[in-house]
């Protein structure tokens, strides 16, 4: 039965999430530390465009980043003539419409990880000399590794669970964006409940699992901290 | 030297107002009712908060109209009440995390008997060991500037005196200059060899320990502050039970004054004393 199972869906949408998380991570590290530490006037402004991804409906979204990515747009049209590159209905579209598909579920965890820890052992590290980039690496990362792992493993799998705006940013081509979910949706429409089965329930029990061990390793570390 | 004069506005109802010098290897102490700006006033030392003024260490500026020097670039240790260890690293690794000297970590270690803990976490240690840690990773800087925001005020009466005695040496080993905020009468008069009573943002008085804290007048040589918990007729005459520190005293009053005193006032209790018993 498995032979004529076809693993590319998944690989790509494992493939996109793994990328996504490395992407976000790079990116909201010092986003989400600004955010904790700033008492900003635009801090607000900045939550609200960082949440926006959860409550928008994916198609709104997927529209936006469908017309900021196509050739009608100044972004599109400029990685059009410089780097002779489309960006919509294909693998770097998808990375670029996931990145701010699942952004708040990396900055969310982290900043409330930074906001946790104790302001006056940060402000211990800037007397002891150190930086803040290096007070953050040395003192606030290794202090906050629940709310790390949470936001790590959370936004893998909301990139690997997305489905509405990988559908209209990347259509359904297969090898390129036909990831998971995308496939079980075309799946269902053809009737091919049997695959559908099959790959519905793969994906249910990596979620579980992976869901499973975040909250198994976070209750383990917090009963160690007593 | 170390010369201040600064101005903060902490909220509407408290502006710290300050003007003072600090001499080179002094040990100051502050003390005042809580709100009165004292760790503010240490924050601002520290650079940890920004004022407008003036702060002048030896020739280097520390604070002026045009410049804010860094807590980084400020030559400080800090010992904060709740110890704030870095709570991933072990007690060596807090102090080595300031500076990578490993002579002056043992010796520190050695000195406030931390050897045998030097590898646990922060977590597994109590009250008392954690702000020795502090207090060592403190000095780890070397620092001209030694600031304690009431670092013995959680712990209990025997690892306050024993801590007690160990800031005093290390102050005087590492010939620093150190400011402790502190409420406690007989710590300030221990250490301290200057004292400053601060009010609403303000210095009220500034002087020797002795002359700042006893608050004897005239021929009284007894002088407590205490509170009135209860006033009682006993026959013809009033007593007034008086909590003064952490005992009660029974003092006689007149029917006047039974009259005038209310339950909960503060009060100052006072005799002389020609010829006292002390026993132990």
């Amino acid at each position: 039965m498995l032979e004529s199972f076809d693993f590319t869906p998944f690989i790509l949408s494992f493939k996109l999430a793994f990328i996504v998380t490395i992407i976000l991570f790079l990116l909201c590290l010092p986003l989400s530390w600004y955010l904790s530490q700033t008492s900003s006037k635009f801090k607000p402004f900045l939550e609200t465009i960082t949440a926006l991804p959860i409550v928008l409906p994916p198609s709104v979204l997927g529209f936006y980043i469908l017309w900021a990515l196509s050739q009608n747009s100044p972004i599109g049209a400029f990685f059009q003539d410089y780097f002779d590159t489309s960006l919509v209905f294909n693998f770097k579209g998808l990375v670029i419409a996931s990145c701010l598909y699942s952004l708040p579920f990396m900055v969310q965890p982290l900043q409330s990880g930074f906001e946790s820890l104790d302001a006056r052992m940060l402000e211990a590290s800037y007397i002891s000399g150190k930086s803040r980039f290096e007070t953050l690496l040395r003192v606030a990362l290794p202090n906050i590794k629940p709310a790390l792992l949470t936001s790590i493993i959370v936004t893998f799998a909301h990139t690997v669970g997305e489905f509405g705006v990988v559908l209209m940013v990347g259509g359904s081509i297969p090898n390129e964006t036909k990831v998971a979910s995308v496939a079980i949706y075309e799946m269902v429409e053809t009737m091919d409940y049997k695959n559908a089965h099959i790959y519905s329930a793969f994906m249910l029990g990596i979620s579980f699992s992976v869901l499973f061990s975040v909250y198994l390793f976070n209750k383990k570390h917090r009963v160690g901290l007593r | 030297m170390i010369d201040i004069d600064i101005k903060k506005e902490i909220n509407p109802n408290l502006t710290l107002e300050l003007k003072l010098q600090i001499k080179e290897g002094e040990f100051l102490a502050i003390t005042g009712k809580s709100g009165a700006g004292k760790t503010t006033f240490l924050r601002l030392l520290a650079g940890l908060e920004r004022a407008k003024g003036k702060i002048r260490v030896g020739s280097d500026i520390w604070l002026d109209n045009s410049t804010c020097r860094a807590p980084q670039k400020r030559e400080i240790g800090f010992v904060f009440q709740e110890y704030a260890l870095f709570s991933n690293m072990s007690v060596k690794q807090n102090l080595l995390y300031v500076t990578k000297d490993i002579k002056l970590c043992q010796e520190l270690l050695e000195l406030s008997g931390l050897e045998h803990l030097q590898d646990r976490l922060p977590h597994t240690l109590s009250g008392g060991q954690k702000q020795r840690v502090s207090l060592c990773r403190a000095m780890m800087k070397r620092p001209k500037l030694l600031l304690l925001d009431e670092p013995l005020s959680a712990l209990d009466a025997e690892m306050r005196q024993k801590l007690q005695q160990e800031i005093l040496t290390l102050h005087k080993k590492f010939g620093t200059t150190t400011l402790m905020v502190s409420h406690d009468v007989s710590e300030i008069y221990k250490l301290a060899n200057r004292v400053m009573v601060f009010q609403n943002g303000k210095i009220i008085k500034d002087g020797t320990p002795k002359s700042v804290l006893l608050k004897t007048s005239g021929s009284q040589k007894f002088s407590f502050e205490g509170e009135i918990l209860d006033i009682q007729k006993v026959d013809v005459i009033f007593v007034a039970i008086v909590s003064i520190g952490q005992q009660l005293a029974e003092i006689v009053i007149s029917q006047e004054e039974a009259k005038n005193l209310k339950i909960g006032s503060t009060v100052r209790v006072s005799t002389k004393a020609f010829a006292p018993i002390i026993s132990i």
